[in-house]
Formats: C-alpha cells, sequence, structure tokens
C-alpha cells in the first residue's frame, strides 16, 4: 500500500466565494519513493503542500487522501506532522521571540510524545542536533537565535532542511526548497535531501519546484506536471528534462483537449 | 466634592504634620508643596471629557477613600520588599513604605565617589544643591493635575545623584511598596535622578503592594540626564490587581546623552502614565520602550511625548500590549520636532496583541513637525496571534494552544530582549513563562539554555 494516496482532491479557499484551486488531484507516494511535482506559478503545487500538511485557509470540498492507511484530511496540521508528514516552507515563517533550538527541542519533543516515546532532555537533545549536523555537514550557528529571524533566503531554506533532519519524518514535502538559492546553497540544500533519503529507505519525499536545475542533485523517481490545479502528465526524471527543454505549452495544449 | 479632595483639603489645612516640625524643613519646599495643592484645588481631577483624559476614567479614584499611607515598618510590606528584591544582582536596593525610605530594608551598597542614593527628604533638609535645583523643576504641576498633587504632598521619596564620569556597574533598584493592608492608603512617591556628566548608570522603579491591596499610588519621576551621560532606566509595575496607579516620568536631556526607557505595565486595575523627554542638546539620543501585559478588568493608559528640541537627534519608540479578557489599553505616543531640530531622525512604532474578543485598544500616534530636513516614521498594528506563525508551528508539531502561549511570549520578548538590566529581563521572561506554561528555556540569550532545560 502507498505511503500517501491522493484521489480526486479537490480544494479551494476557505473564504466566502473562495477560489477553487486544486481541481481533481490525483497522486500515490510509496515508501521510499522520491516525486516531484513540477508546474508554473499559481498551478497548485503550493496549495497541495499547504493542505497536505493541513493548512485551514483552504477548504477540501472533494476528494480523499489516505496516509499510512489513515484519513490525513481528518487530522490537524500538528497530528500530522507528529505521524511524520514534515512541511519545508517556500517562506519560512520568522518567529522573533522564539529561540531555534527551543522552538525545535518542543518540536522533536511533541513528536516523540505521541510517538509514546521518551522526552529528550537537553544533553540528549543537544547530542541529536550534534548528529544532524555532522550528517548534513550543516554548520548550524543559530541554535540560540531566534527562528529564522535575520536568515538570509539561503539560511532559511536551509534551516527548513535542519529541521526536517532533525524531526526526522515519513514524509517530506519541500516547496521549492530551491527557489531564491545560489549554486551553493542549493547543492547544500540537495546534499541534505539525499542524506536524509539514504539514512532511511523508507522515507518518501515530495519536491515542488520551479525548475529543473533541482533535479540535477536530487534524483527523482518520478516526476509530475501540474497545471490547473491538476497532474496532467506523470513520467521519469526524463519528463523533467523534456519540460526544461520545451516548455510547458506542449502539456498545456494536451490539457485542454477534452478528456 | 469628592471624598480625595475633602481629605486633600483637610490634609492642606494640616500641611505641619507633613513637615516634622523639628525647624529642618527647608521653606521652599513648603512653598512648592502649598503652590501645588493649590493648583490641584483649583483644577481637580481631570475629566474623560478632557481629551488627554478621554479613555481613562479616574473617577473611581476620585471617587474613593484613601487615607494617606505611613511610613511604617509592618510585616506585610517587608514580605512584599523581600518578594520583588533582586538581591545580591542589585549594586542597591532601597525600599520605601508608601513612599518613605526605610533605612532598615535597604542596601545602599558602595557605589563610588559622586554617588548619593537614599531618602529624598534627607536631601531635602542637607539642601543638597542638586535638589534645589531641580526638584519640582521639570515635572509641571499645571501640566497633569496628578503631578500637582503628588508636589502637593511631597514628603520622601528616592534621591540618586550620579557623580561626573561615574559609571555603576549593577542596576539601582528603588522598590515603592504601597501597605494596604489594614486601610486603604494613597501614597506620593517622588524620584529625583540626576546623572552627572559622562556618567553611567542603570536606575530600575519597582511599583507594587500587598497583595489584593486596595490603594492607590501616584508617582512622580524627574530625571535628569548631563551631556554624555547615559541611563538605562527601567521601570516595573506590578501593583495589587485592585489598585490604581497614576505615574508621570519627566526626563530632561542634555547633549550626547543618551536614556533608555523600559516600562512594564503588568499590574494595577487602572493605570495611567505619563512619559514626557525633552531632548534639549544635540546628539541627545531617546529609547522608549513599553510593554503591558493585561487581563481581566484592567485598563493601562501610556501617554507619551517626545520633544525634539535640537538637531541631530534620533529616538526610537516601540511600545507593546498583549491585552486578554476585556482588558483595555491606550497608547498615544506624540512626538515635537521643533523648528531647530533639523536631521532629526524618530521612529515611533505601537504593537497590540488581542488574545480575546472582548480585549480593547486605541493607538493614537502623531507627529508634529515644524523643521523640515528630518525623518520620522510612526506606524501602529493591532490584532491577534499571527496565523501565518500558528501554522508554522503546528506543522512542526506543536499544538495549537501550545502554539498561541508561545507566540504570545515572543510577542513580549522582543521587548523584553531590549532589556539589558539582567534582573528586570528575566523577571518578566519569567512572567510571561509562568503565564503562558511555558519552561524558563525559551531565553535567546541564555547561552546556557541547553543545561538549563532539564526540568
Amino acid at each position: 500500500m502507498a505511503l500517501l494516496e491522493i484521489q480526486n482532491l479537490h480544494a479551494r479557499v476557505a473564504a466566502a466565494g473562495g477560489r477553487e484551486i486544486l481541481k481533481g488531484v490525483n497522486l500515490s507516494i510509496g515508501r521510499g519513493e522520491v516525486h516531484a511535482i513540477m508546474g508554473k506559478n499559481g498551478s497548485g503545487k503550493s496549495t497541495l503542500c499547504q493542505v497536505l500538511a493541513g493548512r485551514e485557509t483552504y477548504e477540501v470540498t472533494q476528494g480523499t487522501v489516505t496516509y499510512n492507511g489513515r484519513d490525513l484530511l481528518e487530522e490537524s496540521a500538528e497530528e500530522r506532522a507528529r505521524d511524520g508528514i514534515f512541511l519545508a516552507f517556500q517562506y519560512p515563517v520568522e518567529i522573533p521571540g522564539v529561540s531555534t533550538s527551543y522552538f525545535l527541542k518542543a518540536a522533536v519533543n511533541a513528536i516523540r510524545k505521541h510517538r509514546g516515546e521518551q522526552e529528550l532532555d537537553a544533553m540528549q537533545f543537544l547530542k541529536l542536533v550534534k548528529e544532524k549536523q555532522a550528517l548534513l555537514g550543516i554548520e548550524q550557528s543559530f541554535m540560540n537565535r531566534a527562528v529564522n529571524e535575520g536568515f538570509s533566503g539561503g539560511e532559511k531554506k536551509r534551516n527548513e532542511v535542519f529541521q526536517m533532519a532533525v524531526v526526522n519524518p515519513m514524509l517530506g514535502l519541500l516547496d521549492e526548497t530551491d527557489s531564491g538559492l545560489d549554486i551553493d546553497a542549493l547543492k547544500v540544500v540537495a546534499n541534505g535531501v539525499n542524506k536524509l533519503h539514504q539514512q532511511d529507505k523508507d522515507r518518501a519525499i515530495l519536491l515542488v519546484t520551479h525548475y529543473q536545475r533541482l533535479l540535477n542533485y536530487v534524483v527523482p523517481d518520478f516526476v509530475h506536471v501540474m497545471i490547473d490545479g491538476r497532474i496532467v502528465k506523470s513520467g521519469g526524471k526524463d519528463l523533467a528534462l523534456k519540460l526544461e527543454d520545451q516548455g510547458y505549452e506542449w502539456l498545456e495544449a494536451e490539457a485542454s483537449q477534452p478528456a | 466634592m469628592t471624598q480625595l479632595e475633602e481629605q486633600t483639603m483637610m490634609n492642606l489645612s494640616n500641611l505641619s504634620r507633613l513637615s516634622r516640625g523639628d525647624g529642618r524643613q527647608r521653606p521652599w519646599i513648603d512653598e512648592v508643596r502649598r503652590g501645588a495643592i493649590e493648583r490641584f484645588e483649583k483644577v481637580g481631577f481631570p475629566s474623560v471629557k478632557e481629551e488627554a483624559w478621554r479613555f481613562t476614567n479616574v473617577s473611581p479614584i476620585a471617587q474613593s477613600t484613601f487615607a494617606l499611607g505611613e511610613g511604617a515598618l509592618t510585616e506585610s510590606a517587608r514580605q512584599v520588599s523581600e518578594q520583588y528584591g533582586f538581591g545580591i544582582e542589585a549594586a542597591a536596593e532601597l525600599v520605601f513604605i508608601n513612599g518613605i525610605y526605610q533605612p532598615e530594608l535597604s542596601r545602599a551598597g558602595k557605589l563610588g565617589s559622586g554617588v548619593r542614593i537614599g531618602s529624598l527628604e534627607a536631601a531635602i533638609e542637607e539642601d543638597v544643591p542638586e535638589v534645589r535645583q531641580h526638584l519640582t523643576r521639570h515635572a509641571r504641576i499645571d501640566g497633569n493635575p496628578f503631578v500637582a498633587l503628588n508636589s502637593g504632598f511631597l514628603r520622601d521619596g528616592a534621591f540618586v545623584r550620579i557623580g561626573r564620569g561615574v559609571r555603576v556597574s549593577g542596576p539601582i533598584h528603588l522598590i515603592f511598596v504601597s501597605d494596604a493592608a489594614s486601610q486603604s492608603t494613597v501614597s506620593h512617591p517622588r524620584v529625583l535622578i540626576v546623572a552627572g556628566e559622562g556618567s553611567d548608570s542603570q536606575i530600575v522603579e519597582s511599583y507594587v503592594g500587598t497583595p489584593g491591596g486596595r490603594y492607590f499610588t501616584n508617582a512622580v519621576t524627574e530625571i535628569v540626564a548631563a551631556r554624555d551621560s547615559r541611563i538605562d532606566h527601567c521601570r516595573l509595575q506590578q501593583e495589587s490587581l485592585e489598585a490604581f496607579h497614576v505615574a508621570t516620568m519627566q526626563v530632561v536631556q542634555d547633549e550626547a546623552s543618551n536614556v533608555i526607557s523600559q516600562a512594564a505595565t503588568l499590574g494595577g486595575k487602572l493605570t495611567r502614565n505619563d512619559l514626557n523627554v525633552i531632548l534639549n542638546g544635540e546628539y541627545a539620543e531617546s529609547t522608549l520602550n513599553g510593554l503591558v501585559v493585561i487581563g481581566g478588568d484592567q485598563h493601562v493608559d501610556n501617554h507619551t511625548l517626545l520633544h525634539h528640541e535640537k538637531a541631530n537627534c534620533p529616538s526610537h519608540e516601540l511600545y507593546k500590549y498583549v491585552l486578554d479578557d476585556r482588558a483595555t489599553g491606550v497608547f498615544r505616543g506624540k512626538i515635537f520636532v521643533q523648528q531647530d531640530a533639523q536631521k532629526t531622525n524618530a521612529k515611533q512604532n505601537s504593537k497590540s496583541l488581542l488574545l480575546s474578543d472582548d480585549a480593547r485598544i486605541n493607538a493614537m500616534p502623531a507627529l508634529e513637525i515644524y523643521a523640515d530636513d528630518v525623518k520620522c516614521t510612526h506606524g501602529s498594528t493591532t490584532g491577534p496571534v499571527d496565523e501565518d506563525m500558528v501554522f508554522y508551528l503546528r506543522t512542526r508539531g506543536v499544538g495549537l494552544d501550545a502554539a498561541r502561549h508561545l507566540l504570545t511570549y515572543a510577542f513580549a520578548a522582543d521587548i523584553t530582549r531590549r532589556i539589558k538590566v539582567v534582573p528586570v529581563r528575566r523577571r518578566l521572561e519569567d512572567f510571561m513563562a509562568a503565564q503562558h506554561g511555558l519552561p524558563q528555556d525559551l531565553r535567546i540569550t541564555d547561552l546556557g539554555s541547553h543545561d538549563e532545560a532539564a526540568r
């Protein structure tokens, strides 16, 4: 059974007269698989990530999402996180006044508690942080700074991947984690994702991206193209190259054909 | 005539009770008192019809009966002073009961030559030149009826003089305890701080009282900052939730002085703070930060007035309110930039976090600019906890309630982390953490936070 099974998912902005953004998404992600969703701005890629993570500003109007055999849509955002879903934000939020170390320890312990595991004390947490730093080769200088505050775009994205490593999810959703990064930062982020994937063969990754560039470093098992709230084409990693080469027009033409 | 006014009159006719009648009092101070009482008699308590008092109705004060608080050292007052003391973290700690200095509870410390801290009454009697020069000269009785009332009842309080070029390490802590254990009391604490040229000091005023006590504290502080001096001033108001607290702080800054005012209001049923700063020399710098954390039916009104009189002065102002239940807040911040004050750089901001649908804030920023080459900005935001931040925390496994508590803490921490006076910062952070069921290892600034965290 797939880890994540999305069927005919429709979602709209949760407000009176809110626009429908997802118009019937079907997607199946197995354990250990790396999927990439590509598409233009406004195609619904980020909305899909947010809906999967439990954002209440979107309302699911139709369809089902099954995660690990359970109805994901019944769960709150924090329950999903505790059950192993992690969203790396496109725009990580700054939280002045809360230290990164406190924030991360609270996250790790909320998840551990939920799983019936012993909460980590300060020393154990510090050990975990050091392990993950070593794993990712990331110098973690900001544990004692406020969450994301004053971080550059690259630092924020790196911090997202680092958080993912620390909370150790089953399914990582990376929402345009590559956008706005220079090539060096991109390599650091991609290397982190690869390490996490290698470390746990069951861990699945869903990358949402504009560009093929990231896929040079993180090789996906499947590539999907999203247009106007639907996945219109799926294929292997070659599909990304074709999109890079030919753009989305040929698919848009295909998508607008009546089924 | 209201009861307090009646009492005022009664006490006026018995002014000799205020002076000790041993012939050492100074006639000039009697004249000041008399003039102030006359002023108060003439204007009385302010009404909500006056613009400056529109959102703060002081009739509960005017209609209550308060006995003029005595300076007797009681067990209840001693306990309160110990509870709020900083202990060895303070360079010196002075305790006042109902505004009267308590040598038995105080520790004056050794602060260096040219430093004098202690009873204001004693300094008046000794005719210390700075007292004669500055006391009642800056906080004007015609500006605010409560200043007139305080000056009319002026007896004791704190006198702090930091000598020329002296750097005091560690905060000087002034603890004002209102003792209303046996009856409802009124006190009029008075503080005069004179910072000499090039001096550097941290001064903390704490206002506290017997728990549940119904009393009225009417405080006035005057601060005179000489050239190149630096004062880090904190004001911690943690009065009883039944108390009324009205305070005026008047700051006068000379050339290149730097005054930082951090005012935290946590207690009191009804609070009105007036903070007036005059930047009276070039390159003087002023920072006004405020934090209000209230709930229930508490009301807090902060008025700040910043006068840019001279050129090249920067000022920074940030006031933050956390309002729960039916609490109401008022912020009125005015910045005057006079014609001579070219190259002024003034920033003002107020932010309010509303934790309930019934909490209210009235924020009124205002700029009045007569110079043409200045940079002035002001802003004001009000709203509930930021939902983007809540969602971010929830996607990391933190529950909804815990996320809201954490973000409320973080909102206030934006002010507390700017406070360099360590015991004040810690007290506020601990207060917020306790209020929100959070551990104390949230602190950003403590490098040892990991080690502390095992609880």
